[in-house]
């Protein structure tokens, strides 16, 4: 099966590793922080703007990729709902001794409430793990972008992207 | 017979840039728009746009479609809606219609920007209603807020493809596969990213093979295709769809500058037959300008930038600017340009520009 982003349009692991959006090992163990999976070079920094800590460096040419300072960055979200790709998430590994939390785009509706449950996705759509929905943001500075936290258990954190939508026909 | 500075064929992003900076340098611009409402496309585009800053990036594309009707608005461009326009006759007499009647108004320079339509594709079925262009099912949704179908089925991975799947899925219908001819996905990663995340297949190397239904679509026939592409036996696979939305790429709108007299090239990396132009995005008649997809199918946030270089160029030849503050303006529109087109997606347009460009240098025949 090919793989990759230009073949299943979901980046590989390869592509994700070689991309310099991703916080190291040590930052993921440390807190909430960003991870961006932008793995093509597409003329495009809204990211990089919208960072109030100069966590994320696009530069020039704008078709650079983002390269995220973990010790920068905060974790405060702000880019992940900026990006008009949809493919900044924001990670905190150990929310729990075993549960982790992934917040993400999320421009469908209805919103799932804070509290409920809910069937998360990987990159494929594809359901993995059931997960609890601890906040959702949608703020006016967001532009209709809402993003909503899940709590998952920890071995998911780097797999869960997304939740099932509900599906109206 | 009435009389205008500039007239400028076309409302949507490039025809409005375009009358935005002869306003703005003071010039007297009537826009001509063959739709009831100015904009293009750009009402259409309910997603944030790529791009920096400066290119309006992280901005739902209808937002800045706002922005510029405002400041046209602002401005006093004359905006005459409803009023297609048929030809254009000797010493720039633009013949066009209105309210059922013929109208004429003679302008010193023209600006085209008509933009592009979408291509068609033909397979048994394609007449059947419920088979549609992806841009159709797109003003549906996002204009008209009709939903085209409920479980739909998207034939080409360009970023019209993977755009109009993904506002198909928001607007509530399931989109049940996307599938595209070429081995690799055309489109922004990004965007194909998005609509797997929401369970949509992409099938990459399968083409649509016919549709079926008594009197309207009931489903569809895709096949596996090889490296030849050429139809794998066996490889058949019936999905269960009432709607087929085509997205296989679109044609520059360039029967006016046909019947204008410029000349063309063909440069299919582009969409087909474009009306030479260079860097001013003047044509080979003199005065005549062209921006946006007419001259090669790009984006609006291009498309944009290119309205704006052509409207700084025309407003220059009319003595608006000096030489030294037109030069100024249009190299900061070039930088912007260049910045849109770079990277993988953008070199190739890039240079195919370059080269339809160059082709002007040789003193070609002008008007």
């Amino acid at each position: 099966m090919a793989k990759g982003i230009k073949k299943t349009g979901i980046p590989s692991w390869e592509e994700l590793k070689a991309s310099p959006g991703l916080p190291d090992a040590d930052r993921l163990e440390e807190g909430p922080v960003a991870f961006i999976e932008c793995v093509q070079e597409i003329p495009c920094n809204p990211c990089e703007d919208v960072c109030p800590f100069g966590a994320i460096e696009v530069g020039s040419p704008i078709t650079n990729l983002p390269k995220l300072y973990g010790k920068k960055c905060t974790g405060c979200g702000l880019c992940v709902a900026a990006c008009p790709g949809l493919v900044i998430f924001k990670v905190h590994k150990n929310y729990t001794d075993s549960t982790s939390l992934v917040e993400f785009p999320f421009e469908y509706h209805p919103l799932p409430k804070t509290g409920k449950t809910v069937r998360c996705v990987n990159r494929e759509g594809k359901f993995v793990v059931e997960g609890k929905v601890v906040k959702v943001r949608n703020p006016k500075q967001f532009d209709a972008t809402p993003l909503i936290t899940v709590e998952v258990p920890k071995k998911y954190f780097l797999e869960v992207r997304s939740i099932e939508r509900k599906r109206w026909c | 017979m009435k009389k205008t500075q500039v007239a400028i064929i076309g409302a949507g992003p490039a025809g409005l840039a375009a009358a935005i900076e002869i306003a703005r340098a003071g010039g007297e611009v009537t826009l001509l728009d063959e739709n009831h409402k100015p904009g293009g496309q750009l009402f259409k585009q309910i997603h944030k746009f790529f791009g920096s800053g400066e290119h309006r990036a992280g901005i739902r594309g209808f937002k800045i479609g706002e922005q510029l009707l405002e400041d046209t608005e602002k401005l006093g461009v004359n905006v005459l809606l409803d009023s297609p326009v048929y030809s254009i006759f000797e010493d720039f007499v633009i013949g066009y219609t209105h309210d059922g009647r013929e109208k004429a108004i003679q302008a010193e320079r023209i600006i085209l920007a008509t933009g592009a339509s979408e291509n068609a594709l033909a397979f048994p079925g394609c007449t059947l209603p419920g088979v549609m262009g992806a841009g159709a099912a797109q003003t549906m949704i996002n204009v008209h807020r009709v939903l085209p179908g409920k479980k739909i089925i998207m034939v080409g991975s360009g970023n019209v493809g993977l755009i109009v799947s993904y506002q198909l899925l928001q607007a509530g219908a399931d989109v049940v596969a996307l599938i595209e001819a070429a081995p690799e996905i055309g489109g922004y990663g990004v965007h194909a990213s998005k609509i797997r995340r929401a369970g949509v297949a992409i099938y990459t190397s399968h083409t649509i093979q016919e549709v079926i239904g008594e009197d309207s679509v009931e489903g569809a026939v895709i096949v596996g295709l090889d490296e030849e592409w050429r139809p794998i036996k066996g490889t058949e696979k019936f999905i269960e769809v009432d709607t087929v939305c085509i997205a296989v790429g679109l044609s520059p709108l360039a029967e006016l500058a046909w019947l204008a007299g410029c000349e063309f090239a063909f440069v299919p990396s582009l969409g087909g037959h474009i009306p030479k132009h260079d860097r001013n995005m003047e044509t080979t008649i003199k005065g005549l300008y062209v921006a946006g997809d007419l001259t090669g199918i790009e984006e609006a946030s291009s498309a944009m930038e290119e309205g704006r270089l052509a409207g700084i160029a025309c407003a220059e030849s009319l003595g608006l600017y000096s030489e030294e503050k037109a030069r100024h303006l249009k190299e900061k529109v070039w930088a912007r340009l260049d910045a849109l087109r770079t990277g993988p997606f953008g070199e190739r347009r890039r240079d195919a520009k370059r080269k339809l460009m160059d082709l002007m240098e040789g003193g070609a025949d002008i008007g």
